[in-house]
């Protein structure tokens, strides 16, 4: 029953342990001369003015929430995709349906500039 | 105690600990980690129920687009190191109260459903998923809701751009 | 010869079970031994990956590559990783630690994920999940999480805007490479990666759907991070990105994920295009099958280098342009035509392989027109603004 997923109960905690083990000897075998100007930020060399933030950019956030659109769009076809072999043709129009209404969605940001990297 | 319970019982107690951590963390950016630990513990919940596709969907909607858009509109709207400092007020205790209060009631509620307490039911066999597949094409089932669904899609996707485009970009818009 | 991978892991159970353990107790101690050696197999080899790819990549350049340390350089990479042990992790003031320490874990973990599914040869495999497909999506989106994690917790605003354009262009590029994993999906029947691979028995899905394959490897090219969409780690440009605050071994960990995924691109595509262990002869021994497998995995990974060390980098604003207004409705075009052109082929009683394949060329064809047009559209555009700006030039000049 849950038999398929103890292979990858146990690969998963596997693969965190060993770069943590990787990570570990590196912090223990190198050295450590901690002083003021390592701790600093990187900055190219020069000075860090100011508090770490950064401006608000749409345009990431668009992307995003176009991205979780097409991702719950994705997800709803893969139950249609896996019952393929048994559909009559109606019922694989019905899935291009859903389809083609969200690609009109991506048309719709398309045309309304929300796909421009300004 | 089969194995089963014993995992069931370790996944119920990290979600809800990474629940109330979610609310009580100082730094924001925690609170939506601690969100994204919690969600996991759902998927694990939704394997041990054999609801394998549900689980991925999990991860791949909840974790792997939705809190990342959390994170996103987290950071992109704080002064992201400098985030920290209360986030309760003096009267969580009464919020506690009615939390614990209303569960109680649920509680109550649902064990006289007659459901409750019933042998297990023989959960699905694997292959359910194709099931799901032609439910949701076919005319007397899901069909409806399915486009509905995509209706939906389509109307979230058109207010979202609505709402996050900023104003004064309606002139300068079009291919 | 027979199924030398069932004979090693029945003669390990009846080891343990003769020390006294209960039957079900082995099957799942072979199972957390699998899993050990697998994670370790995978991350050594690492070792010998990166020193390969550099190795061909100075070959595409027109030099050696590293060849001093050992024969043809192969211990390149552990003299490298003995360095990296050697340097100093310089730990940066303000930094998040849990999620700082947490992030390159998270990524390598999310690439060593991916392998539970995968079949090696038949009968050789991890695990057979009926979601496998999803679940690959899944743990991908985990390594997403992993870089935004590093980013933030660095306390950079560099290394956050870093983060932030490389967690845009691989979230961007998982539409396309989850809208064409919908077509294994249906030529197979199932999610399946097992299953995948058994339905390639008389085609290969690639000659079924050659955009669609198309279509993927760009993407997943594109998710690694690979050149030419290696802008998350753009060398000359945001100095490393968002893993600029990390030092020694932990940087060496994002450079392994990295690698790695490299190579597990060249395996999943070629296990869900390219038929994974098939081949004459590799249902009877499947120590043949591990090495069509590997075979076909390489030959896809070499692809990914050739490309690399062909194309220069793209922009990020070109880069989301090709995601959003070339990959994306290509696929969603793709995945409605397949469906539609293999369910009427079995309703008519057409050739599926025919039918799909003249489906595909039609729509090359219409791509590349209208990819045409919109090029022919763009310089006729250039030539008028360049002719206004002759013009006025000639006309200051006098």
């Amino acid at each position: 029953m849950h038999d398929p997923w103890v292979f990858v109960a146990f690969l998963l905690p596997i693969g965190l342990l060993l770069p943590a083990v990787a990570v570990l000897m590196g912090i223990l075998l190198g050295p450590r001369k901690p002083n003021a100007i390592k701790g600093t930020t990187y900055e190219c060399g020069i000075e860090t003015v100011g508090d770490t933030w950064v401006q608000f950019r749409a345009s990431y956030y668009i992307f995003a929430l176009i991205f979780v659109v097409f991702d719950v769009e994705a997800v709803f076809l893969f139950p249609w995709a896996v019952a393929y072999n048994r559909m009559e043709l109606y019922m694989v129009l019905e899935g291009v349906l859903f389809l083609l209404i969200l690609a009109a969605g991506l048309l719709y940001a398309w045309r309304k500039g929300a796909l421009e990297w300004v | 105690m089969t194995v089963l319970q014993i995992v069931f019982l370790v996944t119920g107690l990290v979600t809800l600990l990474a629940g109330v951590m979610v609310v009580a963390s100082p730094k924001l950016v925690h609170a939506a980690l601690w969100l994204i630990v919690s969600l996991a513990g759902v998927a694990v919940l939704f394997v041990l129920l054999n609801a394998n596709f549900l689980a991925v969907v999990q991860v791949v909607v909840y974790i792997g687009a939705i809190a990342i858009l959390v994170i996103f509109a987290v950071m992109l709207t704080r002064r992201v190191m400098a985030d920290s400092g209360p986030t309760h007020n003096p009267t969580w205790w009464l919020a506690l109260v009615s939390a614990l209060v209303l569960f109680g009631g649920l509680l109550a509620l649902i064990t006289q459903l007659p459901a409750f307490g019933a042998t297990e039911a023989a959960l699905p066999a694997t292959d359910s998923l194709a099931d799901l597949g032609t439910s949701l094409v076919d005319v007397n089932r899901y069909l409806v809701p399915f486009e509905v669904a995509s209706v939906l899609l389509l109307a979230a996707l058109v207010g979202a751009m609505a709402v996050a485009r900023p104003a004064g970009e309606d002139e300068e818009s079009g291919a | 010869m027979g199924d030398p991978f069932g004979i090693i892991g029945r003669w390990l159970i009846d080891l343990v079970t003769g020390l006294g353990m209960e039957p079900g107790a082995a099957l799942t101690l072979l199972r957390f031994l699998g899993a050990a050696i697998l994670a370790t197999v995978l991350l050594l080899a690492c070792f010998f990956l990166i020193v390969a790819e550099r190795k061909l990549l100075g070959r595409f350049q027109d030099r050696y590559g590293p060849n001093r340390v050992g024969p043809w350089g192969v211990f390149q990479t552990v003299a490298d990783f003995v360095k990296l042990i050697g340097k100093e992790i310089v730990i940066p003031d303000g930094i998040d630690k849990p999620v700082y320490w947490l992030a390159p874990l998270l990524v390598v973990m999310s690439v060593v994920g991916i392998w539970a599914v995968v079949p090696f040869a038949p009968g050789f495999r991890g695990t057979d999940l009926n979601v496998g497909v999803l679940y690959i999506v899944s743990i991908g989106a985990i390594g997403t999480l992993g870089i935004i994690m590093a980013g933030w917790s660095s306390n950079n605003k560099f290394a956050l805007l870093g983060a932030f354009r490389a967690v845009a262009q691989l979230v961007s590029y998982e539409i396309p490479m989850v809208l064409t994993l919908l077509i294994p999906t249906m030529l197979a029947g199932s999610m399946g990666v097992t299953a995948i691979v058994e339905a390639q028995k008389d085609l290969w899905f690639i000659a079924a759907a050659p955009l669609a394959a198309a279509v993927f490897l760009i993407s997943s090219v594109a998710e690694n991070g690979r050149a030419p969409f290696d802008l998350m780690e753009g060398e000359s440009e945001i100095v490393a990105g968002f893993n600029i605050e990390y030092g020694g071994l932990a940087f060496g960990m994002f450079y392994v994920g990295e690698f790695l995924h490299a190579f597990t691109v060249g395996v999943l595509f070629s296990t869900l295009f390219l038929g994974g262990w098939r081949g004459p002869g590799a249902e009877a021994y499947p120590l043949l099958g591990l090495v069509y497998f590997f075979a076909k995995a390489l030959a896809v990974w070499f692809l990914t280098i050739w490309v690399r060390g062909s194309f220069p980098r793209v922009r990020i604003d070109q880069l989301l342009a090709l995601n959003w207004k070339f990959l994306t409705p290509l696929a969603l075009v793709i995945v409605a035509l397949t469906a539609v052109v293999d369910k009427m082929a079995a309703e008519q009683g057409w050739s599926q392989l025919l039918s799909l394949l003249a489906a595909n060329a039609v729509l090359a064809l219409v791509m590349f027109a209208v990819l045409g047009a919109y090029g022919r559209s763009v310089r006729r555009r250039e030539e008028k603004l360049r002719g206004n700006a002759a013009a006025l030039q000639a006309g200051s000049a006098r």
